[in-house]
């Protein structure tokens, strides 16, 4: 693998709620354009680490850097206008809101402008309003739910829900995506899509952190994946390494696997 | 169809005082419309962002007190033996001041609650009211206390080149009231279909999304509560000019809950919603008043209310709405405007 540099360090990471301890220790990088996953068994502090990551979270120690920047002490939306932004793995969407409608609010970012001119309804504002509604159907578009634009997001399958929310984080303009579990509730089919979007989005510069319990997607998607288990970092690797790692084996499968 | 449908109630609205000549109808239609236009402030906050301002009326006395006391002047000592000597200016600079003073009350009262929000931004409004209220009644070199503020000027146009024009009878301020009306209206209308309208929604449907998304909630919210205090301020000073004597009582709850009666029953989170209830439960007293004793008439009001949750549990406006107008294509029955809560907890 070519040296990359570093977008995103995580530095001895912890996260304590009283004495239970989520996470204990964590660090590790993701490089610029890489896909990287986190896995590990349910309980593992995988999403805790991405609500760390994102802002929702203060650690109890150690702290996580983006492009230089310490996110410590960042509310979420600042840390969203450092280009970091995540997907959720349940109530990802607007549910109120037709799905071009979520897109316009997850153009947020894009379409500041100030008050008086949108009150005022000033050239200004209406060709921002005129470019969001270009970009909203574009990123539909490139999603593939042109049919279901002008539904509401919380009637759409759990499926195109994730659809939705993906292109909610793309609309934010990410330069890195955190993707929490983004193929669960999938089938093989859609999940199958759902790759070759991760992809494209890496091809367009994006970084990617995945947290996922699809194995083959995993497996498949990964440029390189960190197993947690118990708050703990138990391996790191490429796929290849990970898939023959005893410690991996042991912590999914349990120990003595003849027994369970 | 829309724009059509705009003209003809603007000028129906507008053609009231040329066929309506009952000055005590007159009347109540001007004080309902000032209560409807502090009612459309209201469901800014209420309809649009989720916060309720259990003290919404403080806003509007702010306003009707500053706009008076601009007005009227005042003469007050301060302490370390200072006094702060006021001269009568133009009620039309109190109207001004009345929208600013309201507006900072607002924002202030918005940063101190917004960052704990729901139940604590409902305590922080009915306590603020309350103070407000007090101040009122006890700081009587400035208020007048229980004595009221009298002779309140009514408010003059400056008409450049011809001098000022002071609007004295019902018709007069009927076009005032109707003009402030028409103006906070589209302000509201403006707003929530911007930007700034949508990240107020994002933020009433998901938080958590929304901020990761970069929507940055106090700055949002406190600019909800700023122009909606500042609207409430607006129809404040309308008010006080329009009655011409205001006292403590302005401030009490009672009219806080009118106003959310209004917006309740008329549809939160739509538009029209707090004109068509603010029209129906300002104008029930008067069609009540040759049948009913007064204390009759609160009862009758609380009837009515069940009565229209009842059959159209989202307000008249949205309900009517969902039920009349065909959605797209496939697209669940939910109005475009309808953004309840109720509507979060059954996903179509």
């Amino acid at each position: 693998m070519t040296a990359r540099s570093i977008a995103m360090n995580i530095e001895q990471v912890a996260v304590r709620f009283g004495g239970l301890v989520a996470i204990s220790d964590m660090s590790f990088t993701v490089g610029e354009g890489e896909i990287v996953s986190l896995i590990g068994p349910n309980g593992a502090g995988k999403t805790t680490a991405f609500n760390v990551m994102t802002g929702f979270l203060t650690p109890s120690a150690g702290q996580v850097t983006y492009q230089g920047t310490t996110l410590t002490g960042l509310k979420p939306h600042e840390i969203a206008d450092l280009g970091l932004i995540r997907t959720f793995q349940r109530t990802g969407v607007f549910p109120n809101d037709t799905v071009y409608d979520n897109l316009l609010i997850g153009l947020h970012r894009q379409g500041r402008v100030r008050l008086l001119d949108a009150i005022l309804g000033l050239p200004g504002a209406r060709a921002s309003e005129r470019r969001l509604r270009q970009r909203a159907s574009e990123l539909i578009e490139w999603v593939g739910l042109e049919r279901r634009a002008h539904d509401a997001a919380g009637s759409l399958s759990y499926g195109e829900q994730r659809l939705v929310g993906v292109a909610l984080a793309l609309a934010a303009e990410p330069s890195m995506l955190l993707l929490d579990e983004p193929v669960s509730g999938m089938n093989a089919s859609e999940t199958h899509r759902f790759v070759e979007l991760i992809r494209s989005i890496r091809d367009r510069g994006i970084t990617i952190l995945l947290v996922e319990h699809d194995m083959p997607m995993v497996m498949t998607v990964s440029d390189r994946i960190v197993v947690l288990n118990y708050g703990r970092i138990i391996a790191e690797g490429t796929p290849d390494v990970i898939r023959n790692d005893p410690a991996v084996i042991e912590a999914y499968l349990g120990h003595g696997a003849g027994r369970a | 169809m829309r724009a059509a449908v705009t003209i003809l109630v603007v000028a129906a609205l507008a053609s009231v005082p040329l066929w309506l000549r009952d000055p005590y109808l007159l009347n109540a239609l001007i004080t309902t419309g000032i209560f409807v236009v502090g009612a459309m402030s209201l469901n800014l906050l209420l309809g649009f962002t989720g916060q309720l301002s259990l003290g919404h009326i403080a806003f509007f006395g702010i306003g009707a007190y500053v706009s008076a006391l601009t007005s009227l002047g005042f003469d007050v000592g301060l302490p370390g033996g200072v006094r702060l000597v006021h001269a009568p200016w133009p009620p039309i600079a109190g109207f001004l001041l009345a929208i600013l003073v309201a507006g900072l009350c607002g924002y202030f009262v918005g940063l101190l609650s917004f960052r704990v929000r729901g139940a604590y931004f409902v305590i922080v409004t009915i306590s603020f009211a309350e103070v407000v209220r007090l101040v009122a009644l006890n700081w009587v070199e400035l208020t007048q206390g229980p004595l009221a503020l009298t002779n309140i000027p009514s408010i003059a146009l400056p008409l450049p080149g011809i001098g000022e024009l002071t609007l004295r009878t019902k018709m007069q301020n009927y076009y005032l009231v109707l003009v402030v009306a028409l103006v906070a209206y589209l302000l509201i209308a403006r707003l929530v279909h911007s930007h700034f309208g949508r990240a107020m929604r994002g933020l009433m449907e998901n938080e958590t999304l929304a901020v990761s998304v970069g929507i940055d909630v106090t700055r949002t919210l406190t600019l909800a509560a700023v122009i909606s205090a500042a609207i409430a301020g607006a129809a404040g000073s309308l008010y006080a000019h329009y009655i011409r004597i205001i006292d403590p009582e302005v401030f009490a709850f009672i009219n806080t809950v009118t106003m959310v009666i209004m917006v309740i029953s008329g549809g939160k989170g739509s538009l029209a919603g707090p004109v068509i209830g603010g029209l129906i439960f300002g104008l029930l007293p008067v069609a009540l008043r040759p049948v009913m004793a007064p204390e009759a008439q609160w009862i009758a009001y609380g009837g009515v209310l069940i009565a229209i949750l009842f059959v159209l549990p989202r307000g008249i406006v949205p309900s009517l709405a969902q039920r009349f107008i065909r959605p797209r294509s496939g697209a669940p029955a939910l109005a475009p405007v309808a953004l309840t809560e109720t509507g979060a907890k059954e996903p179509a």
